[in-house]
């Protein structure tokens, strides 16, 4: 392949990896949590899309209309009722916590889905593509992850910076001691943002599936991509995480271009290179 | 007519050590009571309990004859308590007018009809327009200061706690806060409670004085009165002069 295909491809596949890495970016810029369920979350997401589909018929774009709310809804009652009594100054119980949880899912779905491998049908999608100049072909479906990825950072970015509720959450982030005394409950705002970070969960999910097979030993390898996207671009940083996603993509492309086995240690490798050069990621958010 | 603040028998201790030991104290609508007593006596405590950071092990606290001794924070912040604390503590990533704005928005929301307008009034009277958008994190002691002031202020508090908001300053911003403070009664309802060691900047501010020491009211009334009995001679002796 040539090199502006290879950096086309993984672009589009970054996109993907962006999605994948939004909500922990959230998550962990709001409340200092690192969520070890979020990818098996993002496969439970995969997963009611599927079932969505089948049971409603639905095409897998409009089982998003069921999917997000759903997730969203799970990821506020998850965060009132447990991992807010995990949060505090120790940083283990969160961990081990959603841990446990991630050991739980797994196993749900294993039980509820069997170890089979699944994938949500998208008909001609799947194959069409865009010409663009140069001879290089660009997947539709890959494009409108990719637009995805971008409309949700943008979005994100939106509510945080743009709206009274951002400012609130900002605010709690900052401080969620002194927060209470501007009226803000911040155990509210918390689940709040969980129920946001669970609803991006929804839409990878059902977008992987589109993508991809999924099983229910898919997350911890989605989790991997999430983290090292949020890590190259930048703790706290949406944008960040947008340009840590298409980082990871086009290594994993080259890598793959070089040599098919490499693909997946070459994006490890980027990993690794940009904590080298800045550990604190490419866009970090301002210190105080 | 109910006090604006009631607070009734209220208790706590830390194992053996009590902060606060019945405790009874009313605050009426747009009055000023300042509070002083030596290190320890139960100052900060008595704010923590008003504002809901500390639940009481005994007592009630009402706040215009509603019973809030159970409510969380933000619950009573949204009620008109508003607080400032002693080392100010400002969203250090946010904006001046953004710190303003957050509590405008929450809990002023019925008592604020325009939360822009409100916060620009409140900046333009505490002196803060010029930094509205600096980062609060970058802003000296007399702004931060400034700052905890017009947080309170913006979430438009009927009583408003203030947390020893002349300390570390010098006697001419100190002078400046308290005049400020007082253009603020003078211009809304709001009842002040005051903790303060500066006493020059507090004891003319003030319609009455309440000196705690060992968790209890030690003393209450007119300032100049009970600054000139014995008893609050004796605590505030080597502490600092009075007259």
């Amino acid at each position: 392949m040539r090199p502006v295909d290879v950096i086309v491809q993984g672009v589009l596949v970054g996109g993907l990896y962006t999605l994948f890495a939004t909500g922990l970016s959230l998550i962990f810029g709001v409340m200092r949590l690192v969520n070890l369920a979020h990818g098996d979350l993002i496969v439970l997401g995969a997963y009611m899309g599927i079932v969505t589909t089948q049971a409603l018929g639905l095409s897998p774009f409009a089982s998003l209309l069921v999917v997000v709310p759903a997730m969203a809804a799970l990821g506020y009652a998850l965060q009132r009722l447990l991992l807010n009594r995990t949060l505090g100054d120790d940083p283990l119980p969160p961990l081990l916590v959603t841990f446990g949880l991630s050991i739980v899912i797994q196993n749900a779905l294993l039980e509820g889905f069997t170890a089979d491998d699944r994938k949500l049908a998208i008909g001609s999608l799947a194959t069409r593509s865009l010409a663009l100049p140069g001879g290089i072909a660009v997947g539709w479906f890959p494009l409108i992850v990719l637009a995805c990825a971008i409309a949700v950072i943008a979005g994100l970015q939106a509510l945080l910076y743009r709206t009274a509720w951002g400012a609130a959450l900002r605010a709690t982030s900052d401080d969620p001691v002194t927060v209470r005394l501007m009226g803000v409950d911040q155990r509210h705002m918390y689940a709040m943002a969980m129920a946001v970070a669970l609803a991006v969960c929804g839409v990878a999910g059902v977008l992987l599936a589109c993508w991809t097979n999924v099983d229910p030993g898919a997350g911890p390898q989605r989790l991997l991509y999430g983290f090292e996207a949020v890590i190259i671009g930048g703790l706290g940083s949406l944008w960040g995480t947008l340009a840590g996603g298409l980082i990871l993509g086009i290594a994993q492309a080259v890598g793959a271009a070089i040599d098919p086995a490499f693909q997946i240690l070459a994006g490890h490798l980027a990993f690794l290179l940009v904590l080298l050069i800045a550990p604190r990621g490419l866009l970090p958010r301002m210190a105080a | 007519m109910t006090a604006l603040l009631d607070l009734s028998g209220l208790r706590k201790s830390y194992g053996a050590l009590v902060v606060a030991d019945a405790i009874d104290l009313s605050v009426s609508a747009g009055e000023a009571v300042g509070i002083i007593g030596p290190n320890g006596a139960g100052k900060s405590t008595l704010f923590n309990l008003i504002s809901g950071d500390v639940r009481p092990d005994a007592g009630t606290v009402r706040l215009d004859g509603e019973d809030i001794t159970h409510l969380p924070p933000h619950a009573r912040a949204r009620r008109g308590i508003g607080r400032s604390y002693q080392i100010p503590l400002p969203f250090a990533r946010m904006s001046v007018y953004e710190n303003l704005l957050v509590g405008a928005r929450h809990a002023g929301r019925g008592r604020v009809a325009d939360p822009a307008r409100h916060c620009g009034a409140i900046l333009e009277r505490t002196g803060l327009l010029d930094a509205a958008d600096r980062p609060a994190g970058r802003l000296t002691l007399l702004d931060r200061k400034r700052l905890e002031l017009a947080r309170a202020l913006a979430t438009a508090p009927r009583l408003l706690l203030l947390d020893e908001i002349a300390g570390g300053l010098t006697d001419a911003e100190a002078h400046a806060l308290v005049e400020t403070i007082a253009a603020v009664r003078a211009s809304a309802d709001v009842a002040i409670v005051w903790i303060e060691h500066v006493l020059h900047a507090l004891l003319p501010a003030i319609g009455r004085l309440v000196v705690l020491d060992f968790g209890r009211v030690l003393a209450e009334g007119a300032p100049q009165e009970v600054m000139a009995r014995e008893a609050v001679r004796a605590v505030y002796l080597g502490v600092e002069d009075p007259v």
